[in-house]
């Protein structure tokens, strides 16, 4: 039992709640509230990555329950990573929002809060139905964001959003019933331990719910026939909410790592990689279209939609090696993507404040007030994404390349994820000369001065590029060592033995 | 009884999948209600189909699984709430948009299509 483990989810939702009765309570004390519950959640984190890189798995049992009766929380190096990218992602992007995004809604801290709440509810959760209702909790809070400050393009994007995800909510709660029917448990960690146990009767069921709920996990991390709903919402999204839903999708990705390393991993018998062999292929089909989409873009931030989606086949192709080096790789890209996408996003929103009508359409346009500080700043961003040589996004590449073994694999891997990094380079060159560099004669009126807050915080999530590339060894070290441990699932399973502490009797 | 069941999850589900398909907006709300009915049953159905059964053990000679009903519960809340604010933005998207069309427009491009694809068949 650790306490701890319900920070990183009590933290923001007290924070949120104190939020809704706070409507009408001047704007400053409600920021600044909301920024100490972000700046909380984030020590949280800090403590619990501190926590869990000794190896050993930390459970908090909610309500006492001995596992598996109970729903469980589980602290392991995979959720202490998710839940710091996570937490200081949010932070940069609440700081973002206090230049004029909270102030189009009444209830854009409360939302955020509840966002961040659900997404940490779904990293540390030991068990399948509290997945699920993680989900719920972070996608309800997610679709209140994504209409946030209004606009009928954002009506329509969010419906179909919202229905998709309603969809994708039935089919969860379909293979949940499927697994359950036959094994009689939703424990991850009982789960592991029941499935190789299955008799060949039991078995097709399994393999359905199974397979179903990897459809399910590819709807919210945006796999290939899934993903052409990701880039008309998230371009609509204001800034900051885009910006952290670069962390949405991570959250399909981590469920998958978990899943299929757990439950269906290396140990299931019959079942063992069940899925894997088709996520290979469509995880590069991805990345293909993500490149083709980036290519096609006529704005910015439709653009840099589109580099979620490539981030989201590089991520799977290198989770489908099903190989430890495979899945230490994509981790150390998951790190650098979800920041630098993040950065990406307010970067866009930025330049379109200061084009004016030009909004942020890849078009010639007056030349920009702080046209020397956001091109710069689109630079290295870029670089980063792309995953040229001097920055993270060339390390995080360079290690999913080596991850693969020689053979047909090799081939394909290689040639899809190099040529398609080449058309990536041409499409953010095209975007960024046109952009920055021809500029037409006249000036803009009502340019938008750059604030302290918007700056800094893009400014400083573009910089974490640099800091991933300075804290190279740590990192990659640690993203090895989490990658051990989900490809020993034993360790996991041992969390059922745990003692609880009991009540003493009188 | 299991033949009946079954019968009706097939029809709530199927029923529910034809409503959605329709790209407007209140088939659609519909059709995912249905869907939801749909799990809503199937769940009930995982912890097996008893009758006169106690959720509890030891209370009766026959007992039911009560953890299904538990998820069921958990399931229609969510479900409903969801069900809620999708009709508000259904609303919300026609009153932006004048359409109960899912894109929030009629479909032009669709008949332009069908017309082009008529055009390519003659």
């Amino acid at each position: 039992m650790n306490n701890w483990l319900t920070a990183p989810i009590l933290i923001p939702l007290l924070g949120g709640v104190l939020q809704i009765f706070m409507s009408y309570a001047p704007m400053q004390l409600r920021r600044t509230l909301a920024l100490t519950t972000t700046i909380l959640t984030l020590l949280a984190a800090i403590v619990l990555l501190g926590l869990a890189d000794d190896g050993s798995y930390r459970v908090y049992a909610l309500g006492n329950w001995q596992p598996p009766f109970g729903i469980m929380l589980v602290l392991d190096r995979l959720a202490a990573l998710m839940l710091i990218v996570t937490a200081v992602l949010a932070l940069f992007c609440h700081i973002y929002a206090f230049q004029k995004t909270d102030t189009q809604g009444p209830h854009f801290h409360t939302l955020f809060l509840f966002q961040l709440t659900g997404l940490n509810i779904a990293f540390l959760t030991g068990d399948l139905f509290n997945l699920f209702v993680a989900f719920e909790v972070l996608l309800i809070a997610s679709y209140g964001l994504l209409l946030h400050g209004g606009g009928t393009t954002r009506t329509v994007a969010g419906l179909h959003y919202v229905v998709l995800n309603l969809i994708g909510s039935a089919l969860f709660l379909f293979s949940v019933g499927m697994i359950y029917s036959v094994t009689g448990t939703l424990n991850m960690a009982d789960l592991a331990v029941k499935v190789p146990q299955l008799s060949s009767e039991n078995l097709p069921l399994v393999k359905t719910g199974g397979l179903l709920l990897l459809v399910v996990f590819g709807l919210k991390s945006a796999i290939l026939p899934l993903c052409f709903w990701l880039p008309r919402a998230y371009s609509n999204a204001t800034a900051p909410v885009a910006a952290l839903f670069a962390v949405m999708t991570k959250v399909g990705i981590y469920a998958i790592l978990r899943v299929y390393t757990l439950i269906f991993g290396e140990n299931a018998g019959e079942l063992a990689h069940l899925g894997m062999n088709w996520l290979f292929p469509t995880a590069l089909f991805t990345l293909a279209i993500g490149v083709i989409g980036l290519l096609g873009s006529k704005k910015l931030k439709t653009m840099i939609a589109w580099q979620v989606i490539i981030s989201v086949g590089t991520m799977l192709a290198a989770i489908g090696l099903t190989t430890p080096a495979g899945i230490s790789a994509a981790l150390f890209y998951l790190i650098n993507t979800t920041w630098v996408v993040g950065g990406l996003f307010l970067l866009a929103d930025l330049v379109s404040s200061q084009r004016g009508s030009a909004d942020d359409r890849i078009v010639t346009a007056p030349k920009m007030r702080n046209n020397a500080l956001l091109g710069t700043l689109f630079l290295i961003s870029a670089v980063a994404a792309i995953g040229l040589p001097p920055l993270s996004g060339f390390f995080s590449k360079l290690l999913i390349l080596q991850a693969a073994t020689p053979g047909t694999e090799m081939v394909l891997l290689w040639s899809v994820i190099l040529v398609g990094g080449f058309f990536t380079l041409i499409a953010y060159s095209h975007a960024g000369s046109i952009v920055f560099w021809r500029n037409s004669e006249g000036h803009i009126k009502h340019d938008g001065k750059l604030g302290l807050p918007v700056t800094l915080s893009t400014a400083g999530l573009v910089g974490l590029s640099l800091v991933i590339v300075a804290l190279a060894g740590p990192i990659n070290r640690y993203t090895e060592a989490t990658a051990a441990q989900l490809n020993s699932p034993a360790g996991y399973t041992e969390v059922l033995q745990m003692p609880v502490v009991t009540e003493s009797r009188r | 009884m299991e033949l009946v069941f079954a019968l009706a999850i097939g029809t709530l589900t199927s029923t529910g999948i034809y409503l959605m398909l329709r790209a407007r907006t209140f088939p659609v709300v519909l059709g995912l209600t249905l869907l939801s009915y749909g799990v809503n049953l199937f769940l009930f159905s995982t912890g097996r189909l008893v009758r006169d059964g106690q959720p509890i053990i030891g209370g009766a000679d026959i007992y039911s699984d009560p953890l299904p009903q538990a998820l069921v519960l958990t399931a229609i809340v969510i479900g409903f709430a969801m069900t809620a604010f999708l009709v508000t933005l259904a609303l919300r998207s026609h009153a932006d948009t004048g359409v109960d069309h899912v894109d929030g427009a009629e479909q032009s491009s669709t008949t332009k299509e069908s017309s082009g694809r008529e055009e390519a068949d003659q």
